[in-house]
């Protein structure tokens, strides 16, 4: 207990523990999969592939959420250490929507690509999702330090800005395909406005005590 | 251990339908249990319900060649708002539902009407088991070997008048028996309606049970409507009310979105839904898992398939207009 560890030491298992973490929807997920066809059990229901697509939608929309809530956490609880750990956690949200993506195009549409471009031409939640992950994937690999230099950090935070963009988008995808029931979204809605206006509140008060 | 549990889901998924088996399966299950300590395991394989077994159900040729989902497929992926608006609520939750004493109400344009025991409705007629198909709105579609009669031959009974142009049919409102009526995600009652001759049409059915056993709760006890060739959420279940009506009746999902849901609703491959393509469908078999993961996904066929029975029923009709 009295072992003292580095700042370094500290932040690396804190790291691996918010890997961790974000690692266990998916975990859940296999292990969810692995039970139904070995044990017998329904825990994915009786359609998987349905239920699989909507679990990773929600995961993603929700780490998205997360990455949103670093810095008012931050800021709140005087740690600036978080914002170590939200690059991490915006590529994980983009993990999800990787494994989204995928889920609806090769489990559910089984490799159709034909449908996939329809449904993207012909269907608004599945146009704003597809926008939504060109978003993600331009944050992502612009998320490396190098990428961060290149762009220049006033270019690059403007980039980064397009987050508040894509949760209202995951939101409205989401609740475009809802057919009854808005409980969830409505949870996820409000969680983005109040960390979305906070951002408002504190861009205001700057601008006053500046 | 898990070789012995291996060996048990095979079991259930090849015999599921008969009620030997499913006890069979329970004590295999227990000794399998027993044998290996995992006392928890029976809980994970339970059969859905204690199904009571319908007599005297005379066998069809109604879907012969068709491969029927399993008792616990059939029974654990509902659309039951009535019971919560996930897949598996219904199996959850509708035990709070009582389908015996059960009456339904003949009402309308009829010169027999009034509210009538279930056994009074059903008990004249011979009980007929058919497998049909079913395809959800949703993309997904499931085999269901259903025990009933021809909703045309009960309708009868009541003499329809010349003014009887529509069918309306309503579900039970019972904020103790249906407990998620009391939150907002459906207008209640669940109403569902059928023009005349949809009705009489030899095809639709008043169902009362499943894979030869009463109907279980959360599949729409006691009685429900079967209309094989429109989509799945025009069998409304629970059904306290039927009525003989001159105009087209309202009908739920038509009223919660009229743009995605037509009054018709036949099963058309080529109409998509606004939000998804209807071409093709998840078969649902009761299997989970990877190999439901994995199971092809058919092709939608016009009408559900039963397309010589009903196609003359819209013979010049817009079907693109008239979903």
């Amino acid at each position: 207990m009295a072992a003292k560890f580095s700042q370094k030491t500290s932040r690396r298992i804190f790291k691996l523990l918010v890997f961790l973490i974000a690692l266990l929807p998916l975990a859940w997920l296999a292990f969810a999969l692995y039970s139904d066809t070995a044990l017998g059990t329904r825990l994915l229901t009786n359609d998987p592939v349905q239920k699989l697509d909507r679990e990773l939608g929600d995961w993603a929309l929700i780490l998205i959420i997360v990455t949103l809530a670093v810095r008012p956490a931050r800021d709140i609880l005087g740690m600036n250490e978080l914002i170590a750990y939200r690059r991490m956690i915006g590529l994980f949200a983009f993990f999800y929507v990787v494994l989204h993506l995928s889920s609806y195009m090769f489990l559910n549409l089984q490799f159709n690509f034909g449908e996939f471009l329809a449904d993207v031409a012909k269907r608004p939640f599945i146009t704003i999702g597809v926008i939504n992950f060109v978003l993600l994937a331009a944050m992502a690999a612009t998320s490396t330090r190098g990428m961060i230099r290149r762009l220049g950090g006033r270019n690059w935070r403007r980039l980064h800005m397009l987050i508040y963009g894509v949760s209202v988008l995951g939101l409205i995808h989401f609740i475009m395909m809802i057919r009854a029931d808005f409980s969830r979204p409505f949870i996820y809605g409000g969680c983005i406005a109040v960390l979305l206006g906070y951002r408002l509140w504190a861009a205001r008060r700057k601008r006053i005590t500046a | 251990m898990l070789i012995r549990i291996k060996k048990a889901s095979d079991v259930k998924n090849s015999e599921i339908t008969s009620k030997e088996a499913i006890i069979n399966r329970r004590a295999f299950m227990t000794a399998a249990a027993v044998a290996s300590g995992a006392a928890l395991l029976p809980t994970f394989v339970r059969p859905a319900f204690a199904g009571v077994r319908l007599e005297n159900v005379k066998k069809t040729s109604w879907g012969e060649a068709e491969k029927p989902a399993t008792l616990e497929g059939i029974t654990s992926h509902n659309n039951f708002y009535e019971f919560g608006t996930g897949k598996s609520d219904p199996k959850r939750n509708a035990h709070t539902l009582k389908p015996k004493p059960w009456t339904v109400e003949i009402a309308g344009h009829a010169e027999k009407t009034g509210t009538f025991g279930l056994d009074d409705l059903i008990r004249p007629h011979q009980l007929e088991e058919r497998i049909y198909r079913m395809r959800c709105v949703e993309a997904w579609s499931m085999v269901i070997p259903w025990v009933g009669i021809p909703l045309g031959d009960v309708l009868k009974r009541f003499n329809p008048t010349s003014k009887a142009k529509y069918v309306a049919f309503e579900t039970l409102v019972d904020h103790q028996q249906m407990p998620m009526q009391r939150s907002p995600s459906l207008p209640w009652p669940y109403l569902e309606g059928l023009r005349m001759d949809e009705a009489m049409h030899p095809l639709s059915l008043l169902a009362v049970g499943i894979h030869g056993e009463v109907m279980p709760n959360q599949n729409g006890a006691p009685v429900r409507l079967v209309v094989p060739w429109k989509y799945g959420f025009k069998g409304i279940k629970s059904i306290v009310k039927i009525s003989f009506v001159e105009k087209q009746p309202p009908a739920t999902w038509n009223i919660q979105a009229p743009s995605e849901y037509g009054f018709f609703s036949n099963v058309n491959p080529e109409r998509s839904h606004p939000r998804w393509s209807q071409a093709r469908e998840r078969v649902i078999t009761g299997e989970g898992g990877v190999k439901a993961l994995f199971t092809p996904r058919a092709e939608t066929k016009m009408f559900n398939g039963y397309a010589e029975e009903v196609a003359s029923l819209y013979a010049g009709m817009d079907l693109f207009n008239n979903y």
